[in-house]
């Protein structure tokens, strides 16, 4: 698979991103915040960082980036896009999900591991995670407190697009396990085409045993196996 | 000419910047603070003679796909 890993000014996890990819055997690229084609992509990863240095609000510039444009075109027509901490903020300030990202309930910038609940394997970004099972990767923000209106969650829910939720070692989702205050210990969702995701925390970061934790990379083997099950649905 | 726009969270949005400051408030002996909201306040400059409905209208525009986000936060434009 070709995934395309976007690359904003204050972009810090895109060779990650990369890293990752062609760990788990696939090939990746990065493309930059300027260039208005994606090119040849079978999926397309928007990383974690600080795109224009959080100026304004977290993602508000770089939805206005060319490549954006792109992403959205790639997406209307059926295309994968992960975005992982930044990446997630972006696709929200795009309207690509709904919600907003605000900042932490403590205002304290959170770097730590945490473990993640998934909800449904009935996504794209979720498929491959076996069942039951917590997924430990880090977090690393000062403005990942998931918020929507009543009304937004209430649809996230019914139509099962809340895809990871905060909670403990032991797979319990309680406040304490919940580093930011977000909505319902909200971590990651997705569209309602289930196209698009984001995330907080970091898959990429947790894809070997020598960084801590290898759980992450099933959310990237999820993305490859929705590939590989459904070849060539889009073109960029 | 002027352009000013206030940015306020929303009420249902947690603010916990305006929770800590009311505290803060509290501890000092300012009695009867009954909530803080911290928003932001943009200032900008537009060309003299500028046209003020369109200005506004542009302005309307900007700030509600750019300098505010609706999700969150509610906005004041004035002109002067």
């Amino acid at each position: 698979m070709n995934i395309a890993v976007l690359q904003f000014p204050a972009s810090n996890c895109d060779q990650d991103a990369v890293h990752a990819v062609r760990l788990l055997g696939h090939s990746a690229r990065l493309v930059w915040h300027k260039d208005a084609s994606l090119g040849d992509t079978d999926a397309v990863i928007v990383p974690g960082g600080f795109s224009y240095g959080d100026y304004l609000r977290c993602g508000a510039i770089a939805r206005f980036s060319p490549v954006m444009q792109a992403v959205k075109n790639f997406a209307d027509n059926g295309g994968l896009v992960l975005g992982v901490c930044n990446g997630f903020q972006v696709l929200t300030e795009a309207g690509l999900l709904p919600g907003a990202l605000i900042r932490n309930r403590d205002l304290q910038f959170h770097c730590e591991f945490i473990h993640l609940k998934t909800l449904t394997a009935s996504s794209p970004f979720t498929n491959r995670i076996p069942a039951g099972k917590t997924l430990r990767v880090p977090i690393a923000h000062g403005e990942g407190c998931y918020f929507a209106d009543e009304e937004t969650l209430a649809s996230l829910k019914a139509n099962d697009q809340i895809l990871w939720q905060y909670c403990d070692a032991g797979g319990n989702v309680t406040d304490t396990a919940n580093p930011n205050g977000a909505l319902q210990n909200i971590a990651g969702i997705c569209n309602e085409r289930r196209n698009v995701a984001g995330l907080m925390p970091h898959p990429e970061r947790a894809c070997e045993r020598i960084l801590g934790s290898d759980d992450g990379k099933w959310i990237l083997e999820s993305i490859f196996a929705a590939l590989k099950d459904q070849p060539a649905t889009q073109a960029a | 000419m002027k352009a000013k726009i206030i940015i306020t969270p929303k009420k249902a949005v947690l603010d916990p910047q305006g929770k800590t400051v009311q505290n803060a408030l509290a501890q000092m002996g300012y009695t009867g603070v009954t909530g803080v909201h911290i928003g932001k306040y943009i200032e900008i400059d537009l060309a003299p003679g500028t046209d003020q409905a369109a200005a506004q209208k542009a302005l309307n525009d900007a700030a509600h796909k750019l300098l505010s986000n609706p999700v969150i936060e509610d906005y004041r434009l004035e002109i002067e």
